[in-house]
């Protein structure tokens, strides 16, 4: 069989079979969806970049690192402690880079008719840096200490779906209150890393299942880590001998680091200086369009932001095409005033692109009877990179329309507690989610914590459970679609541009694949890259 | 009781007044800023439970008064508590930074000190003439410059260009001294720079004060040396100044070169400080505060006595 799939997997690579055909057909051979996809990245991967050459060592200078770091992954939320995260832990599944779930801690995985009981197959075999074996009481010990209500897991919100767990053999089986198609992608969450015992006794021990075992932990300097030599997946991961995770909060220092050849890899390259970076001869710049985006947000039930005609005068006054090119420098593309873009499944291409008009801001401006009082929009610097020239240009077109925009700067520091989620208009941005459900759940539904457009509409919610418990992919389509077209026509959130993830890496480095849901290949490209003159 | 004893006694009773009166300024400066360390530490990610749950298990729910005199009792006896953040020993963490701050700034100190004095007396020496104003010239325009501007300046031809020192200075204990000093060259030649102008002026217009006593012209006209003069008669007069703004510097390379610590990601206390400060880390910020305060406390305290024991009217009081 393993002949078969290979000599399949050939020919996709040489474009004789297409990608369909041979998950068709490896299903006839007993190999399901997900994993099929996967050996068919690993092929592409390989095929595109030679062999991996074991030995040698990465170092990665990253921003968001800081001394208050811990290797907790439920407390895990910036660039730094997600790169600790992927050396050392392993998840019950992964989203890959074309956005297939691939299973790992799990084996396999199966869901009922109604996607209301789901069971996860555990892989066996497996040992965590312990010594001690992997079983399935880990992953539902790990699973129950995220939903602890106790918790200050940053995935509580993801489990208070799940009404029940427990074992059944080898079987994690997960029970839902609604039916959800989504589910493995919800599990597949960065904060929901398998831990021995759950990691109840010591969370931020660092001991996982992952391909490094922690060797260095200096919080807010570096953190070092070694190759796990019982590591399971060994012929995908984990080909360096050593690797390191430098904290460069500083943009510059970052550059000049891997200028200078001290490191292989950065994360968050300036998109000012990314153009003439990339000139450098011994390293090039990488990005990959994303799902990330940059927001203005104004709570829709606050006044004068309750007027959806102001709102649409706002939307139209917003030269988009003017803000990729001057902000991102073109590392971006045009937002349409609702999350969703072609980077997820499931999204409608035939959605009608808003367009920059002067005339239209003005008329909805006249038609909303504002006062013409100022309409003040708080930013600050920590919003978004270039948030501030991002509201200057703003400011300038909505005078041309004659709207009395005002922009308050506001400090960096305290700017996610004082501003965003409380002042009724501000800047922010949004990392993006694998799936339309999670990204519309965690800040478009009436419920949700951080609906930070106080976005309330029933009519809004029922589509979005309709949706989830959906397994036809055409109707959940048609119902997406239905939604962005909600929020693009009356919503509070401005959305002129989706940002790209742009990365540095040094020319030795190979295995480097696009992977858009999240920087540095998702944080992976430490562990599934290797040097090639090691 | 020696005169100059009591004073120092005096001078040291101040200092440990005025130490605790910093930690209390530093504490309700941490109580007045926006926002609280579960948002902050929990970040835009933070759900209302996680909120409450982490603020409970804090003990941030007490009165600040309560929460102010409970870390005090602990610092009396040693125990600086442990991080809010990351449940870590403070005095543990702490104890590496302020090690790394202080090898930084004796490293930088041991080349700038001296070579500012020097400096100095050769500006003296040539004065009014072209290496008076070379030197004045010079170590004013890099102090006028940001330090993070030499930096970058310097990481530019130094590290990228010559390949000659790395640009990221992370150090750690296994590190050999030859490997250490390699890491934080660049670092210490922007600080040298940085600190440079400041003393050799002071020095400068010291020494130029004492040479027109009349004792200076006596030693002329004995025929002695000028480098001579300067060094036996003028340098012993002009040494209260010098120490003075000696000190003022020494204490910025520990406590002010966070900028520096930042370009150069090193790991001192600067930006342990400032990492802990954004996350409203009080017991943290409040350690962090009261060993900058010692040290400048300490160092000016040093710089009194110095300049007592200097000055023989001080030194044998009638």
């Amino acid at each position: 069989m393993n002949d078969q799939l290979e000599y399949m997997t050939g020919q996709v690579a040489k474009g004789t079979m297409t990608r369909r055909e041979f998950v068709g057909r490896a299903a006839a051979l007993g190999v399901t969806a997900a994993v099929a996809n996967t050996m068919l990245a690993n092929n592409a991967q390989a095929a595109s970049h030679g062999t991996p050459i074991r030995g040698g060592s990465i170092k990665i200078g990253s921003s968001g690192g800081e001394s208050t770091n811990t290797l907790d992954p439920a407390l895990t939320a910036s660039s730094v402690p997600l790169d600790n995260l992927r050396h050392l832990y392993e998840s019950l599944v992964e989203v890959s880079a074309e956005g297939d779930i691939v299973p790992r801690m799990a084996e396999s995985f199966e869901a009922s008719a109604d996607a209301k009981t789901w069971a996860f197959k555990i892989r066996k075999g497996i040992q965590f840096h312990n010594g001690k074996d992997m079983t399935p009481d880990d992953v539902l010990k790990t699973m129950q200490r995220h939903s602890d209500e106790n918790s200050k897991s940053g995935a509580l919100g993801i489990m208070r779906g799940i009404e029940n767990m427990k074992i059944d053999g080898d079987n994690l089986i997960v029970e839902l209150g609604v039916g959800n198609a989504d589910l493995p992608y919800l599990l597949a969450d960065y904060h929901l890393m398998i831990q021995p015992g759950g990691g109840i006794d010591n969370p931020g021990a660092g001991i996982g299942t992952g391909p490094y075992t922690l060797e260095v932990d200096e919080p807010g300097v570096r953190h070092g880590f070694t190759r796990n030599e019982n590591y399971w997946d060994a012929d995908n991961r984990g080909f360096t001998d050593y690797n390191e995770v430098l904290v460069l909060n500083d943009a510059t220092a970052r550059t000049a680091a891997l200028q200078s050849g001290q490191v292989q890899m950065i994360n968050r390259v300036d998109p000012k200086v990314a153009s003439l970076l990339n000139r450098a001869p011994n390293l090039s710049v990488q990005s990959v369009a994303g799902r990330g985006h940059y927001v203005f947000i104004a709570h829709v039930d606050t006044t004068p932001f309750d007027n959806n005609d102001l709102r649409l005068a706002l939307k139209y006054a917003i030269n988009r095409e003017e803000m990729v090119d001057k902000i991102l420098r073109g590392y971006g593309s045009i937002g349409n005033d609702m999350p969703i873009n072609a980077a997820y499944p499931l999204f409608d291409e035939t959605i009608e692109q808003r367009e920059f008009s002067i005339e239209k801001a003005r008329e909805h401006y006249a038609k909303s009877g504002h006062d013409g009082s100022p309409i003040v929009l708080r930013v600050a610097d920590g919003a978004f990179a270039g948030a501030v020239d991002a509201a200057s240009l703003f400011l300038e077109t909505a005078k041309a329309a004659g709207i009395p925009l005002e922009i308050k700067r506001e400090p960096n520091d305290g700017y996610w507690s004082e501003v965003w989620n409380k002042q009724p208009f501000c800047a922010s941005y949004w990392g993006g989610r694998p799936v339309q459900d999670q990204m519309y759940s965690t800040a478009y539904l009436s419920t949700a914590d951080w609906n930070d457009t106080r976005w309330k509409r029933p009519e809004f919610d029922a589509m979005l459970l309709e949706a989830r418990a959906e397994l036809d992919d055409g109707k959940r389509k048609a119902i997406y679609s239905k939604m962005g077209t909600m929020l693009r026509d009356e919503g509070g959130l401005i959305l002129p541009m989706f940002n790209d993830f742009v990365d540095g890496v040094a020319n030795n480095v190979g295995g480097w694949s696009a992977d858009p849901n999240a920087e540095l290949m998702n944080n992976k490209a430490p562990i599934k890259c290797w040097i090639k003159d090691a | 009781m020696h005169p100059i004893l009591k004073l120092i006694a005096q001078r040291l009773a101040l200092g440990l007044l005025l130490l605790l009166a910093a930690s209390v300024l530093i504490f309700v400066g941490t109580s007045i800023l926006p926002g609280d360390v579960a948002q902050s530490i929990l970040g835009q990610s933070a759900t209302p439970e996680a909120l409450a749950n982490l603020r409970r298990e804090l003990g941030l729910n007490d009165p600040a008064v309560t929460r102010y005199f409970a870390w005090l009792g602990g610092v009396l006896q040693g125990d600086l508590g442990t991080a809010l953040t990351n449940g870590r020993d403070i005095a543990e963490s702490l104890g590496g930074r302020l090690k790394n701050t202080l090898f930084l700034a004796f490293w930088a100190a041991a080349i700038s000190v001296p070579l500012a004095i020097f400096l100095g007396l050769l500006a003296v020496r040539y004065k009014d003439r072209w290496p008076d104003k070379l030197i004045s010239a010079v170590t004013l325009t890099t102090i006028s410059i940001p330090e993070f501007m030499i930096g970058y300046v310097l990481i530019y031809w130094v590290a990228i260009k010559w390949r000659m020192f790395p640009s990221v200075s992370i150090i750690n204990e296994s590190m050999t001294l030859g490997a250490k000093l390699n890491a934080i060259a660049i670092p210490v030649m922007v600080l040298t720079l940085v600190v440079l102008a400041h003393m050799m002026r002071m020095t400068r217009a010291a020494i130029l004060n004492v040479m027109q006593s009349a004792y200076i012209e006596t030693a002329e006209l004995k025929g002695l040396g000028m480098l001579k003069i300067i060094r036996k008669h003028a340098f012993p007069n002009a040494i209260a100044p010098i120490v003075n703004v000696v000190m003022l510097n020494l204490a910025y390379l520990v406590v002010g070169v966070v900028v520096v610590e930042v370009v150069f990601a090193y790991p001192g206390m600067g930006q342990y400080l400032v990492d802990h400060v954004s996350k409203r880390d009080v017991p943290v910020v409040q350690a962090c505060g009261l060993i900058f305060a010692a040290v400048y406390i300490g160092l000016n305290l040093v710089a009194d006595i110095v300049s007592i024991l200097a000055n023989p009217r001080l030194r044998h009081p009638k």
